[in-house]
């Protein structure tokens, strides 16, 4: 198991990994938004929960195609349903280093993109803490929608179709703790759900997608 | 001792039945060459045997765990060494010694060489290679000596034939003499599923209707 | 005599084949009936005459969900037992389903405009819905992405089981979200809060006519199916002799 971790972490972070590439896209979506909506900070402070977390959903979507297709294409994903370890884990861990590459390093630069859409200062802690919750389950899901399409050609945009509806739930608790931090209410609540619902997607989805994943390699 | 015992196997592609009632028993030592002309279902029934694809009928008995497949592709990421392809499978598969593999696979030298910078032939020998460090008994090969030279192919065959003498076992689907005259060969054409032979239970949708 | 008899295509093609007719006849006699009454109810003291739209949204986005469930049980089937006539049958049932949920949304912000002032508005309900034509909409992708029909049946079975899951999540997520402009169920059962009767029967019978419309549809769209996988069997078949 902590080989195979080892070895994805290694392929994002070297040459062609594609590692950094999620934050670039996380700043420039930070970037464009005030050229879409106005210089005016009052503004861009009211909808900054909204669009860090939609821009940090769609970052994370960008990559979420690696997570199999590479696998699927050199033969190693053949060599992995073989192998000792249950798919489901092959599942989980390779999740689990997407996760590490891309969802834990934009929870942790977030209050940075926050700075740049003048987040309103109390919410900064509450930002990270959702997005630490939130990304796992994101990662998760997208495992599932990565599995589902891995052998389609094209099967890119068709992933986000599967994905982003299921990425809602997340989305709404993610952005309203946000938001109630932002405004100084008690982003508790939203909190809990969020946390909820990606320790119940990290329990089920890991299923789900190794069913999908073995339906495609046969 | 049998290490794979296969009896009256029905496998199928795409829906439709491809061979059916296909016997063999592999003891230790035993290798099998599947023969049998493009498109008879060589690849779908190791893919079967390997566990990748149900079967439609029949049985399987193998020991768990016990079972190496080897595709048409050999699973390397370019942006790793030769070593670390194979160590990564060695820890995979339970950490068994990579030097014998790099040895036996004449890979030595290439050892700390990227994948993506070996040639077609030295990719698959590190593929075979991979199969040692697995420490699986059963082999499954298709087309193993696909973009092999000649002295890769003699390389591979010796081998084989040390992993048939520690006990292993192997089913290879080739059109090439290995030079394993121990071998038996299972000629596939005459399996060729018919529709007069056709079972109770349809291997898809495509032979519900008779 | 079991119900799984009916898992047979060709005994789901005979079946289907005689109660089809009599299907149709009586969807188009409940939907035209029921929205010629429903067009001709006195007009409401409050809404006007925008109430009688209802006729034809709360009976479409009944079926809207009810038909996402009917593909949820028929997946199961299909992932369980390996029908293959359960599986198409959902296949066959997503883009009417689809259709619901549409003309569910776009009778909704026709109502809506002279009612709220706009035509849509992030109200929970309207967004569940919107959630759902999603789900829909990728589910009718994955199958006409996948070239293996078995393995399009297995990889939309599945997404079916995640989706449902989330499109139940999202259902409440919204609520939590915002709470929303629309009234409650249009038909409760709580005496006094009931819709009066001149309302109700006609409704009750286009609710009639648009299930039966849905059987309708189904059938045909399933023996559509079959057949067009009877004709790729017979093709391959005959490619491989």
């Amino acid at each position: 198991m902590k080989a195979l971790l080892i070895r994805d972490l290694r392929l994002a972070t070297r040459a062609g990994g594609g590692f950094g590439l999620a934050l670039a896209f996380f700043l420039i979506v930070c970037t464009l938004v005030p050229f879409g909506v106005g210089p005016e900070g009052g503004q861009l402070s009211r909808i900054a929960p909204g669009i860090l977390w939609v821009g940090a959903l769609l970052s994370c979507l960008l990559s979420l195609d690696r997570i199999f297709a590479l696998d699927f294409e050199d033969g190693s994903l053949d060599l992995l349903a073989t192998a000792p370890l249950p798919l489901e884990g092959t599942v989980a861990i390779k999740a689990f280093a997407h996760w590490l590459v891309t969802g834990l390093p934009l929870a942790l630069s977030a209050p940075v993109f926050g700075l740049l859409l003048h987040l309103p200062g109390p919410a900064y802690p509450w930002l990270v803490a959702s997005l630490m919750l939130g990304t796992p389950a994101l990662s998760m899901l997208g495992a599932f929608g990565a599995a589902v399409t891995v052998g389609l050609r094209r099967g890119g945009l068709l992933m986000s179709l599967l994905v982003l509806p299921l990425y809602v739930p997340t989305l709404i608790f993610g952005a309203e703790a946000v938001r109630r931090g932002a405004a100084g209410a008690d982003p508790v609540t939203p909190l809990v759900f969020l946390a909820a619902i990606t320790l119940a997607t990290l329990a089920l989805a890991p299923f789900a997608a190794a069913a999908a994943l073995r339906v495609n390699l046969r | 001792m049998s290490l794979l015992a296969v009896r009256d196997l029905a496998v199928a592609r795409g829906g439709l039945r491809a061979v059916e009632g296909v016997s063999f028993n592999l003891e230790a030592g035993g290798a099998l060459v599947l023969r049998g002309p493009n498109g008879v279902g060589k690849t779908t029934l190791l893919r079967t045997l390997a566990g990748l694809q149900p079967l439609v009928a029949g049985v399987i008995e193998a020991a768990p765990d016990a079972i190496a497949y080897a595709g048409h592709s050999d699973g390397l990421k370019p942006a790793l060494t030769a070593a670390e392809n194979l160590r990564f499978w060695s820890e995979i598969f339970g950490g068994h010694d990579i030097a014998g593999a790099l040895e036996a696979m004449n890979l030595r030298d290439l050892a700390e060489r990227p994948a993506h910078a070996l040639s077609a032939g030295q990719k698959r020998r590190l593929g075979l290679a991979r199969l040692m460090v697995t420490g699986r008994p059963v082999w499954l090969l298709d087309e193993p000596t696909v973009s092999l030279d000649r002295d890769s192919v003699a390389l591979f065959a010796g081998m084989l034939r040390a992993h048939l003498g520690r006990g292993g076992a192997a089913v290879i689907a080739t059109h090439i003499e290995l030079g394993l005259p121990e071998a038996e060969i299972l000629e596939l054409g005459p399996y060729r599923a018919t529709r007069t032979r056709r079972e109770s239970r349809p291997a898809g949708f495509n032979e519900v209707f008779g | 005599m079991s119900i799984w008899e009916y898992a047979n295509p060709v005994k789901f093609m005979r079946t289907s084949g005689a109660v089809l007719p009599w299907v149709a006849a009586a969807a188009a006699v409940c939907t035209v009936a029921g929205l010629v009454w429903g067009f001709l109810t006195p007009q409401d003291y409050k809404q006007g005459s925008t109430v009688k739209i209802i006729f034809l949204h709360v009976p479409a986005a009944l079926m809207a969900i009810n038909i996402w469930l009917m593909m949820l049980v028929t997946s199961l089937i299909w992932l369980v037992r390996r029908h293959h006539v359960s599986a198409l049958a959902a296949k066959a049932a997503a883009p009417v389903g689809a259709v619901m949920t549409l003309i569910a949304l776009i009778t909704g912000a026709i109502w809506g405009q002279p009612m709220w002032g706009t035509w849509w508005e992030w109200d929970p309900r309207l967004t569940s819905f919107l959630i759902l034509f999603l789900f829909y909409l990728g589910y009718m992708a994955l199958w006409g992405a996948v070239e293996n029909p078995d393995s399009a049946a297995d990889l939309t079975g599945v997404l079916c089981l995640v989706g449902s899951v989330f499109a139940l999540l999202s259902r409440y997520a919204v609520n939590f979200w915002n709470q929303g402009l629309h009234q409650g169920a249009s038909l409760s059962m709580a005496p006094g809060e009931r819709m009066s009767a001149v309302y109700r029967y006609p409704l009750y019978l286009t609710m009639a006519g648009f299930f039966l419309l849905f059987l309708a549809l189904l059938l045909v769209r399933t023996r559509t199916e079959i057949r067009r996988r009877r004709l790729a069997a017979l093709l391959a078949r005959e490619n491989r002799a």
